[in-house]
Formats: structure tokens, C-alpha cells, sequence
């Protein structure tokens, strides 16, 4: 079986801007990636070449072994996609719009399924002028999955959504993910990326500055702070060996540590660190360092 | 699925969404038939007894008109503003991203004109004869010429309306799509008699297909002692059709070299 997506040495310029500057990655079968990065980091650009939207200037794009820029009506038939909110579908309702993309796939999902799974029963039949925007996101959902697709694509999908609604949203896409399907996911929310992928890529100047899984990206360096009080102020102490250092305040303060806490480094301060203001590439070598 | 199977259902989605834009309805479905109605009352005491004597009445002079602009209202106008705006708010791009088969989304657009210019013909013809007593043609040849002008009208319309979609987006479309459409519909001898225009902007107007669509219009319904108050004092059925399918066919190679999915790139 192939690599459902390789890239190598990836390249995008808009005039004399790089959009993507020698970006590379694989995602296997069966993998939930998230790829996390600010806005204007190189994220749009690069799933929008894979997606087939757009050419690369240069480098090696394999989608499910095509180069998305050739790609025809058979790999369209595998891939699914959820863009960033589309409208134009206000006259429309959720079962019709629904019901016409599943269409054109080969092998669809059942529509009723689809608006059960995605949470749109009791909106079905509404005008989607009269959703809200949360709603309209499920109903974009919604159409990225019904051609019951092996790869899928899903750009920032919880954007507008209530707790509830990402809870539930993920719970699908888990599901979706132990059925085998490959998902390469975008998102702002680190939790998401957490709760949802087995690995994480940063993306930021245009480059692949980590990619790992969360907890290897969250976990790597020093990465725990204890904080206690002691002498009327909160004392803080970060350590990649925090259990030896509990050991030792416990026994410096002849038992219990008064308001102790041991946070782990979390991904959010990976991912800001890596990010950083300055030259992103520079921070992850120091990050990595 | 087969991708006839796709475009009837696109076609039926596209009906769909026609029907439940009220300023479609409004602006370019039933908009020939209001104003045929008005005309035909407002009108109806300024025709002399000698054109009375020929069985002409004020809705038989506008009805030639009114079914051109319908033409061009319903394929034209309906498409360069539906594909822009589709353009512009992802829906292009979202098809572009399903397996559905591009040509599968054109036929759909095909099937909306075909059904919407058909439907509103029919209202228009229905209105003439029966509300305002309009004469219709007796002779199969005039029933022939008319199909041919409607069909090359409409394919006309509906190529040069996607491609001329790439101009305009949701911002934009009522001042670079309807401002100019209705423009043409004034000089081209849709609400004035054509041969009352000066003739220099009777050239300007003979350039674009209204006025042929028009003029082809004029040689079914009107009395043909008519013929003499067009430009060259003949219908000139074969030029008027060789016009039509230039610009059919200059349309569709425009769709083809410039036809976008997304809005940059």
C-alpha cells in the first residue's frame, strides 16, 4: 500500500514572497495528522496543493501516489474535503445539498446517516440561509465525508462551534480515523490537535519546523513545573526530573508540600515557542536543542 | 454514476435555487412579461388605423422585444451573475474538489436556461395571444426561424454569460452585468422601435447579439411589409443567424481559455 501523501522539498512563491520554502513530510495510512501554524505560515497554501487547488513551484507531491495537479475524476472519488466555510448554499437544504454531492461519488455514505452523524436531523429540511454558523460548519462537514472517502482533508472544521459541538464533532472524526480513514487535519486549537492526532506538524515560515506526536512535542527538554508556597510567595521550579524533586522538597518540608503543583510542559508552549516572534526556524533549533 | 445522471440532477438543484432567489423571479424571469403588459395597456391608443387595418396592436410591437430580452435575461444575465458569485463564495472551488465532472455542473447551468427561457417564452406567448390578442404566425417556415433564433439566442447567451462571469463578482455584478444588459436593451430596439434610433447607435447595437436576436424576433411576429423599417429594409434571416452562432461560438472559446474555479490563481 502507498503512502497516502508524501511531500518533499516543497516550493510556492507568490511573486517574490515564499509561501512554502522546502517543506517536506509523509503521513502514513491510517494516520490522523494535525498540522498547526499561524496564518500566513504556509498551512492554506500547502493542503491547497495537495488538495490539487494549486501547483507547486517545485518539490515531489504524491496524494494517494498521484500528483494532485493531474489528478482526475478516480482520485477525486478518494478524497474528501472540508474547506473553510463555504457558503453559497443559502437556498438550499442540508438533505438536498447533501444528497446531490453524494451523488457524484462512487461508493457513498448514506445521506441519512450522514445528517445523523453530523447532527443535522432536526435541521435537515431547513434552509441553510436560516442556519447558524456552527450548523453551516456541520453541514460543510457533512459533505466532506459522505463520499466515504480514504483521505480526508479538514480545514479548521470546529471553527464556531460550542463545546459540545467539537465534542461531538470529534468523537466522528475518531471514528472516522479508526475506520482507516486518513485525515490530515488544520486547526488553531491545540486541544484538538491533541485530542484528535497521532501526530502533530508545525508548520511556520513556510518549512515543517516539528512534527511528532503531541506528547513527544509537548514532552521534550524540561519540561515540568513544580510551583508550592513557601514563605508568604509561590516558588516555581522547572525540571525534566520532577519526581526526584518532589522527593527532596517532601523530605525539606518533613511531609506535605503546601499547594503543590507539577504541570507538564504543554504543546500550546511548544508550539508559541516554535512559532516564536523571531526567525521560527532559528527557535525550533534551540527548542530542539 | 454517469454524467448525464449528474447533470439532471445539478439541473434540478440549479432550478431550485432560481426559484427561491425572488430577485431572479423578479429581475429576470417575469420581468419581460410585466413589461410586455404594460406597454401593451400603456401603449394600446398609439397605434394608427392603418396599422390596426395590417392587425398590429401595441403588445405585437413589443412582443419581439420582450422575447429577446427574456433570451438574454435568462441565460446571459442569470449566468455571468450566478457563476461570479459561485465564483467568489467557494462553490466553484467545493464541486472543483468533488468527483463530480466539470461538464456535469455546465449542463446543469444549460438545463436551468433551457427550462427558465422556455418557461418564460411560453408565458410571454400565452400573455400575447390570450390577454392582449397578439396575431401569431401561421407558417411552419416562420415557426422554424423563430426555434432557430431562440436556440442559437440562448446557447449565445448562456456561453457568453459564463464567460463574462470572470468579470464580475457579488459587489460588482449589478453595475458590470445588469447596467450594461440593460443599456443594450435600450438601443437595440427592445423598448423603441429600432428604426427610430439614429443610425450610428444602430451600428454600435448591431455589434452585440441583442439586436439581431431582436431583429430576428421582429421578422416572425410582425406584418412582413414591416421588413422595410429594419436598417437594411430586409430581415436578413441568414446574417442574423450567421451573428448569432459567431458570438455562440467566440463565447464558448472564451469559457474555454479563461474559465476559473477559484478566485486567484
Amino acid at each position: 500500500m502507498t503512502t497516502p501523501i508524501q511531500v518533499t522539498d516543497l516550493h510556492k512563491s507568490y511573486g517574490t514572497v515564499a509561501a512554502v520554502d522546502g517543506l517536506g513530510f509523509e503521513v502514513a495510512q491510517g494516520e490522523t495528522v494535525a498540522i498547526l501554524g499561524p496564518n500566513g505560515a504556509g498551512k492554506t497554501t500547502t493542503v491547497e496543493i495537495l488538495e490539487g487547488f494549486r501547483r507547486a513551484d517545485s518539490g515531489e507531491v504524491r496524494v494517494l501516489g498521484v500528483d494532485p495537479a493531474t489528478a482526475d475524476r478516480a482520485w477525486r472519488d478518494r478524497i474528501g474535503i472540508v474547506s473553510q466555510s463555504c457558503t453559497g448554499l443559502d437556498l438550499l437544504t442540508p438533505r438536498e445539498i447533501i444528497a446531490s454531492t453524494a451523488l457524484a461519488y462512487r461508493n457513498p455514505l448514506d445521506v441519512d446517516h450522514v445528517i445523523e452523524v453530523t447532527g443535522l436531523a432536526t435541521k435537515a429540511n431547513a434552509r441553510i440561509r436560516g442556519l447558524s454558523g456552527g450548523q453551516r460548519r456541520r453541514v460543510d462537514i457533512a459533505l466532506g465525508i459522505v463520499g466515504r472517502s480514504e483521505l480526508l482533508f479538514l480545514d479548521e472544521p470546529t471553527t464556531g462551534f460550542d463545546p459540545q459541538a467539537r465534542r461531538d464533532f470529534w468523537s466522528l472524526i475518531r471514528a472516522l480515523g479508526e475506520d482507516g480513514t486518513t485525515i490530515v487535519l488544520t486547526t488553531h486549537y491545540l486541544d484538538e490537535a491533541e485530542a484528535l492526532a497521532s501526530r502533530v506538524g508545525i508548520i511556520a515560515a513556510g518549512r515543517m519546523v516539528a512534527l511528532g506526536t503531541p506528547s513527544e512535542l509537548g514532552g521534550s527538554g524540561r519540561t515540568s513545573t513544580l510551583a508550592w508556597d513557601e514563605g508568604g510567595r509561590r516558588a516555581t521550579l522547572h525540571t525534566d526530573r520532577p519526581t526526584a524533586e518532589i522527593a527532596r522538597l517532601a523530605s525539606r518540608f518533613g511531609g506535605e508540600v503546601p499547594g503543590l503543583t507539577v504541570s507538564r510542559r504543554s504543546l500550546e508552549e511548544t508550539y508559541l515557542a516554535l512559532i516564536g516572534p523571531q526567525s521560527a526556524v532559528g527557535n525550533a533549533d534551540e527548542v530542539a536543542a | 454514476m454517469n454524467t448525464l445522471r449528474l447533470a439532471w440532477d445539478r439541473t434540478i438543484l440549479e432550478l431550485k435555487m432560481y426559484a427561491r432567489e425572488r430577485d431572479m423571479v423578479i429581475f429576470s424571469f417575469l420581468f419581460p412579461v410585466i413589461m410586455l403588459a404594460i406597454f401593451g395597456v400603456v401603449f394600446g391608443s398609439e397605434i394608427d388605423a392603418g396599422e390596426k387595418a395590417q392587425g398590429m396592436n401595441a403588445a405585437r410591437v413589443f412582443l419581439p422585444g420582450m422575447i429577446a430580452a427574456g433570451v438574454l435575461l435568462t441565460s446571459f444575465q442569470t449566468l455571468a451573475m450566478s457563476v461570479a458569485i459561485e465564483r467568489d463564495d467557494g462553490t466553484l472551488k467545493r464541486l472543483r474538489g468533488t468527483p463530480l465532472p466539470p461538464v456535469a455542473y455546465f449542463l446543469g447551468k444549460v438545463g436551468l436556461v433551457l427550462i427558465t427561457a422556455l418557461a418564460q417564452l411560453a408565458l410571454l406567448l400565452v400573455v400575447a395571444r390570450f390577454v392582449f390578442d397578439v396575431r401569431m404566425p401561421t407558417e411552419p417556415a416562420a415557426w422554424l426561424h423563430f426555434a432557430a433564433f431562440f436556440v442559437v439566442g440562448v446557447v449565445g447567451g448562456t456561453t457568453l454569460g459564463v464567460a463574462y462571469s470572470s468579470l464580475a463578482n457579488p459587489r460588482s455584478v449589478t453595475a458590470v452585468v445588469v447596467g450594461p444588459l440593460l443599456v443594450l436593451q435600450f438601443i437595440s430596439g427592445v423598448y423603441f422601435t429600432f428604426g427610430a434610433l439614429p443610425s450610428w447607435l444602430q451600428q454600435i447595437a448591431a455589434v452585440f447579439p441583442l439586436k439581431w436576436i431582436a431583429q430576428g424576433m421582429r421578422s416572425v411576429f410582425y406584418p412582413a411589409s414591416w421588413a422595410g423599417q429594419e436598417m437594411t429594409g430586409t430581415w436578413e434571416v441568414g446574417r442574423t443567424l450567421l451573428v448569432l452562432a459567431v458570438w455562440a461560438v467566440s463565447g464558448l472559446v472564451l469559457c474555454l481559455r479563461t474559465f476559473r474555479w477559484t478566485r486567484d490563481s
